[in-house]
């Protein structure tokens, strides 16, 4: 039998190799991309773990809706993506520090 | 009656309005018609005042015009209080006020002469004049009619602001905004005494009112205040210092008398107005007016006396070695508010007020004779370039002779009643300083007619000196400035034979003058007084005559007979020479000590204060705070992504800690 716990921390170990993911990833603004998308997926797993072992359905509907968000934001942040290349030629991470004070 | 008062003075600044605020309008002829209409208006009324008060029996008047306010039951009020010394003082103001104004007509013509082309300030100048002498006779009025404290505030006030506006009145000289600064400041330092004063009657006596004041004189006099702790100070004695200390000031007693020689940067006739009439007399009619106070204050009343003797002694001395004719005067001036001063400080209140009265003629005479001879001169005031100027200014040569002879003392003319009934008083007084005093008074009269005739053999006398230009086109002045001298000359010669009797031995000041038995030095002069002639008589048994002929001989044998002991006596007394020509260096010691000072003080406070604290600190202090904030705080924007999304999580994981532990 699969416990709660251990999807939990399924989801917390996914979480962390996506907050991972952002720290350590220094060239590629793609991977940071990933990064959260995978964030959103351990999110996720969370919900679904909650909603079957508390029989709720609303943990398995609010999944839909990051899904649909999560893809909305993949399109809008690519889009973006694309538009940063063509001006900056570069999609370094080390190199997008235009906000530094 | 009561609005034949208020007219008095609002005659003079009717006339004053009229040339000061319609001046363009009216033209040169027009301002000075209203200005003499006005002031003699006042005159004529004050005369007809005098006569009803003094001939008629009309008894004192007190009483309030208008009510200004009422405050915590003080009440500020605008009064006339009306006696025998009122009348002579308004009779005298508006007399010599209104000859000085009939004589500016002659000395302000070309006036425009003085002033750079296309000044703005010299535009209407005349008219400005005439209003400005007009205004300063009002103000002396409203100060000797004053019942109260507070219009007497006000009528010091504005005589001070009056004479900063005459003695600046040629504004494009530095000379002369230097004068009116240090007149304006000088005077300052006196009404700040003036005002404590005033103040401490109102604290002690709860009114403004004299009559009120007065009446609880007795019971002022028993109180006593700690100034500084552990010493105990007759309230009366500190009030009377007080006020005396701003008498220092508007009468120009030492320290305090710094600014009336400077004053002569002035037009000429306002230098006769400053100096016989309207602002230095303020003082001493004011400690007059102040006698039932002063009698409860022996120290104060000493104090009075040695400040006079210190002025009537010192300043007569520096008149010696002065070479410009309207300094001589204007040192003579001191000299004799010294011996006015004197006389208040041995109570004889009525011999000081006298001699203020007799001063003010022959003092107003000297000062337009001397401003007679800078006409005829074209504006040239250094006596060292005059002389022999007899045969072509025959009437302002005997006029000035009478005012001279009145000055030093001579037998018969008013300023031997005066001067010898003060010597007198000096010598039959007992308070505490009359010994130096005597001295004091006994060698000014020496030194007086020594520098007097000195100016007058200088000026008159001896060789011509002047340049052959000047020569050329010495004349006698025009009429509006002789009259106006003639008219001076008569009072200068009798008046003081004529009033002596009533003024300074009868009971002419009954009521308006208080002397207490035990000071009254007149009363002991009084004993020997039979008649003006007798006094005249009386006169040559004292060493006061001779030492007034002594002198007129020393200034005739030095300036006359043997000119070259002059210059050879200055070599030999450099010491005591330079001393006198640098003034005894109050000038120098003020520059240094409270021009330094306070020049200091402001760069310490600009340095600390404004420099340090204001901008330093908090206004670049501020600024620089908050860049050094932002600089430490710009290192955590980095602009990186994974440092902000870093402190988000950080942030969510604080948050969750405090969730999880509360």
């Amino acid at each position: 039998m699969i416990t709660l716990s251990s999807y939990l921390t399924l989801g917390a170990i996914l979480f962390s190799i996506s907050i991972a993911g952002i720290f350590l990833n220094r060239k590629n603004v793609v991977v940071l991309l990933m990064c959260i998308e995978l964030m959103l997926l351990s999110a996720n797993i969370n919900f679904v773990a909650f909603s079957y072992f508390l029989n709720d359905i609303a943990g398995q509907v609010f999944v839909f809706f990051i899904l649909t968000v999560a893809a909305a934001e993949a399109a809008i942040g690519l889009a973006i993506l694309v538009t940063l290349f063509r001006n900056r030629h570069t999609i370094d991470v080390e190199q997008l520090d235009a906000m530094k004070g | 009656m009561e609005s034949l008062y208020l007219y008095i003075p609002l005659a003079s600044l009717f006339g004053a309005i009229i040339a000061g605020f319609f001046g363009g309008t009216i033209g040169r002829k027009g301002a000075h018609t209203a200005t003499i209409l006005g002031v003699g208006t006042s005159f004529v009324l004050s005369l007809y005042v005098l006569y009803q008060h003094v001939f008629a029996g009309v008894e004192t008047f007190n009483g309030t015009v208008y009510t200004w306010m009422v405050s915590e039951g003080i009440i500020f009020e605008v009064g006339f209080l009306i006696d025998h010394l009122t009348v002579m003082m308004m009779a005298v103001v508006t007399g010599v006020s209104l000859a000085v104004h009939v004589y500016t007509i002659g000395y302000m013509a070309d006036d425009e002469h003085n002033w750079p082309k296309d000044s703005l300030a010299g535009k209407n100048s005349y008219q400005r004049f005439f209003s400005y002498i007009s205004l300063f006779t009002f103000s002396m009025l409203m100060l000797v009619m004053s019942n109260n404290f507070m219009q007497l505030f006000f009528g010091w006030e504005a005589v001070g602001l009056v004479s900063y506006l005459l003695i600046g009145f040629w504004s494009v000289r530095p000379t002369a905004i230097y004068a009116n600064l240090k007149a304006f400041l000088v005077n300052r330092v006196g009404d700040f005494g003036f005002i404590l004063g005033i103040s401490a009657v109102v604290l002690y006596a709860g009114s403004l009112d004299y009559v009120e004041v007065f009446a609880k004189a007795e019971n002022i006099s028993q109180q006593s205040m700690s100034i500084f702790s552990g010493h105990e100070w007759n309230v009366m004695t500190v009030i009377c210092i007080l006020l005396f200390i701003g008498a220092m000031g508007k009468s120009a007693q030492v320290p305090l008398h710094v600014w009336l020689p400077d004053s002569m940067e002035g037009p000429t006739p306002i230098s006769a107005l400053i100096h016989a009439a309207t602002m230095v007399t303020a003082g001493i009619f004011m400690v007059a007016r102040m006698s039932p106070l002063y009698e409860y204050s022996e120290a104060a009343l000493s104090f009075v006396l040695v400040i006079g003797a210190i002025t009537a002694l010192s300043m007569g001395l520096i008149g010696i070695v002065q070479n410009d004719i309207k300094r001589v005067v204007a040192y003579s001036t001191l000299s004799q508010l010294g011996y006015m001063t004197v006389a208040l400080g041995v109570s004889a209140y009525s011999a000081a007020v006298f001699h203020l009265m007799t001063h003010a003629f022959f003092k107003a005479l000297l000062f337009l004779a001397a401003g007679s001879v800078i006409i005829a001169m074209h504006h040239e005031q250094d006596m060292r370039k005059m002389g022999g100027l007899k045969k072509y200014m025959p009437i302002t040569y005997w006029t000035s002779l009478l005012g001279s002879l009145a000055l030093i003392g001579f037998p018969g003319t008013s300023g031997f009643f005066s001067k010898d009934v003060i010597i007198e008083a000096v010598h039959h007084s007992e308070i505490f300083g009359h010994k130096f005093a005597y001295i004091a008074v006994l060698s000014g009269v020496f030194i007086t007619a020594f520098y007097s005739f000195r100016m007058f053999f200088l000026v008159f006398h001896g060789e011509e000196r002047m340049d052959e230009h000047t020569r050329k086109h010495l004349h006698e002045t025009p009429r509006v400035v002789t009259g106006p001298l003639i008219a001076l000359a008569i009072p200068s010669v009798l008046i003081g034979g004529l009033t002596i009797g009533s003024m300074v031995f009868g009971d002419y000041f009954a009521g308006a003058i208080v002397v207490h038995e035990a000071h009254d030095a007149l009363a002991k002069v009084g004993e020997h007084f039979h008649g003006a002639w007798s006094f005249v008589e009386h006169g040559f048994a004292g060493p006061a005559l001779y030492l007034a002929a002594l002198g007129v001989f020393t200034a005739w044998f030095i300036y006359i007979k043997n000119p070259s002991i002059a210059e050879h006596t200055r070599k030999r007394f450099a010491l005591i020479y330079n001393i006198l020509d640098h003034k005894y260096g109050f000038d120098e010691f003020n520059e240094w000590a409270f021009g330094g000072g306070s020049r200091g003080l402001g760069n310490r406070l600009w340095q600390i204060g404004d420099v340090v604290l204001i901008d330093g600190l908090l206004v670049n202090g501020s600024a620089k705070l908050v860049g050094w904030f932002s600089s430490v705080v710009r290192h955590v924007q980095t602009g990186l992504l994974y440092h902000y999304a870093f402190a988000m999580i950080i942030g969510v994981l604080m948050l969750l800690t405090l969730f999880v532990i509360i």
